[in-house]
């Protein structure tokens, strides 16, 4: 970008537009997937988790005896398996937030401080994280799983661990950049000391990155959360995540097809509407970054 | 070359010893008694009492590290609790089934990757283009487990042309194999094409192209070797999600590999085979990416280790 194409100051980027209808083509889908979750168990008036065996197996569309409409048809003991994905696209959204918000808290704090401060402490850190990427970040999801058991706390503890290193390297860059500035060196002389500094100066130019870097990390939480409770370390079944509702399914495969395919789809969709609003919020605030 | 080769090793030994340290961690930092949990709620006080003093954890947490460090070194991670063998024999069994799996995704992904990366780079915003963009952000968006469930279903129970588990002939490989590749197949078919974009306005492409050279020669000769690095880099990082998601993949096709053990061994509290399994799956990674940073001064002629 030559400074005698790029427009006048203060004029529309051409670019922006583009981006900005990009973004709502994909948020706004993502907002309907969360209300949809969120308001679940009043659009579909059944109870996930209860046992009818009557109507085991239903495919989906059948009109259930005693009247319903089973959209998505019945699972192996007839529990109705819309109100399950319901249920599961709850038990995502929960595990996909609470993981990015506490591996980016953990992340964007640790980072900026091992930038602005240097030294053992830096040099620790990331040596840490170093060790932490040689690791398949699946794999050491699935040790800390197995070793901390199943319930849908444990998976968001197991995936911060496993999430918060790439967070602590984005906002470690930003921070290096960052204190060199000279409104830092204008605090400091005014005498602010390192922890005001780190907090009213540094951390605010870590966040935008890193609220780029959320977005993508939720669509990958969602899967890796999925994956755990495939493998059967995950949530409990009194919490039919998608996953676990995939593996269940298996053993059904020539009787109920649908059980296994529908939550999967639906994990794929709503993982591709991360992915691209991920890329779509990126940009949006970055339009140098446009890819070709 | 030599020093740098000698540093690299260096790094993968500590990267090594960490992973042995953060394994010895993972599997003590769990609230209450590995003990108790290993044998459950049936077993009584005394056989809880012995098996903490058969793995060793009735003595202090140093000594059990230096014990573990020490056993490491000679690859004695102690016997299987369940099977009758040693932990690390058990998984030796296993891993060329895992070593064949992850092996032919990679070729696989290579051989599908390159050229589909080229058709869409040269073919620029054609249907070709837009399908390889689409198929490769799907590979990379759909998990696997739900991939290779749905390739049983279809090609297994409904047109019966495959096998849906085990393992045998080639006809048993190529569910596993293809589900394993997808990822990377839609991953390096991006990195090719944009490589290519990137490298078609160089000096060096224009000019072959002026010695009268065919586009064919251009793309082979000249552009190809210099999209080559960022691709070797990306598959020896991607070697590492292949081996973690071979542990998926062998579950959901019953591949009686070290993936498949390592989810057994979790079920069962088996935490010797555990140890050694994923100390296996992380070895292997550290070893390919030496490997990769090896190969960069072969494929790179301008790299030079000092």
């Amino acid at each position: 970008m030559t400074a005698a194409r790029s427009p006048a100051f203060g004029a529309p980027r051409p670019a922006a537009g583009r981006a900005r209808r990009r973004l709502l083509r994909w948020g706004v889908p993502l907002l309907v997937f969360a209300a949809v979750a969120v308001a679940g168990p009043v659009l579909v008036p059944y109870d996930p988790v209860t046992v009818r065996l009557a109507d085991r197996l239903a495919p989906p569309g059948t009109l259930l005896p005693d009247g319903p409409r089973a959209w998505l048809g019945t699972d192996q003991v007839g529990k109705d398996l819309t109100a399950q994905i319901l249920q599961g696209a709850r038990i995502s959204l929960v595990v996909g937030l609470t993981t990015v918000l506490a591996s980016g808290a953990f992340g964007l704090a640790a980072g900026v401080a091992a930038g602005y401060r240097g030294g053992p402490f830096d040099a620790v850190l990331m040596r840490l994280a170093d060790l932490q990427l040689a690791f398949p970040s699946i794999l050491l999801a699935i040790l800390i799983a197995a070793v901390l058991g199943r319930s849908v706390a444990n998976v968001i503890i197991t995936l911060s661990v496993t999430r918060w290193v790439t967070f602590a390297r984005i906002a470690r860059a930003q921070s290096l950049v960052v204190k060199e500035r000279e409104f830092v060196g204008a605090a400091l002389a005014i005498g602010a000391d390192a922890l005001r500094i780190v907090r009213r100066h540094i951390a605010p130019f870590a966040v935008p990155p890193l609220v780029v870097v959320a977005t993508v990390e939720l669509g990958l939480v969602i899967l890796a959360e999925a994956s755990l409770s495939f493998l059967g370390l995950g949530t409990t079944p009194a919490h039919p995540s998608w996953g676990l509702i995939i593996a269940d399914g298996r053993d059904y495969l020539t009787t109920g097809w649908w059980i296994s395919t529908i939550p999967g789809l639906v994990l794929s969709l709503v993982v591709v509407t991360v992915g691209q609003f991920g890329d779509a919020l990126r940009d949006y605030l970055d339009p140098r970054a446009v890819a070709g | 070359m030599s020093s740098y080769l000698g540093g690299r090793l260096v790094y993968a030994l500590f990267v090594l010893w960490g992973s042995l340290t953060i394994v010895f961690v993972a599997v003590r930092i769990v609230p209450g008694d590995p003990a108790q949990m290993m044998i459950g709620a049936s077993g009584t006080q005394q056989d809880v009492e012995a098996l903490r003093h058969r793995l060793g954890l009735d003595r202090p947490l140093g000594a059990q590290y230096a014990r573990y460090l020490a056993g490491a070194v000679r690859l004695d991670f102690g016997q299987s609790l369940r099977l009758e063998e040693p932990a690390v024999q058990a998984v030796g069994e296993r891993l060329p089934a895992t070593a064949l799996l992850s092996g032919s995704a990679m070729v696989l992904a290579v051989a599908a990757g390159l050229p589909l990366g080229i058709a869409a780079a040269i073919r620029l915003r054609s249907a070709v283009d837009y399908l390889v963009s689409v198929a490769s952000l799907l590979g990379q968006s759909v998990p696997n487990f739900w991939l290779g469930i749905m390739f049983i279903l279809v090609f297994a129970r409904w047109l019966r042309w495959l096998p849906s588990a085990g393992i045998g002939g080639v006809q048993h490989l190529v569910l596993p194999a293809l589900t394993l590749a997808l990822l990377l197949i839609g991953v390096l078919t991006r990195l090719v094409r944009s490589g290519l974009l990137e490298v078609a306005g160089e000096d060096y492409v224009r000019s072959a192209y002026a010695k009268g050279l065919t586009r064919r020669a251009v793309i082979a000769r000249h552009a190809i070797p210099n999209v080559l690095i960022p691709v070797v880099t990306v598959v020896g990082l991607q070697l590492g999600n292949l081996l973690a998601g071979a542990v998926i993949v062998e579950t959901v096709f019953a591949w009686p590999g070290a993936g498949r053990l390592l989810v057994d061994a979790i079920g069962n509290r088996d935490y010797p085979v555990v140890q050694v399994a994923v100390l296996c799956i992380t070895a292997g990674f550290i070893l390919i990416n030496l490997l990769v940073d090896v190969s960069y001064a072969y494929l790179d002629p301008r790299i030079r280790y000092r």
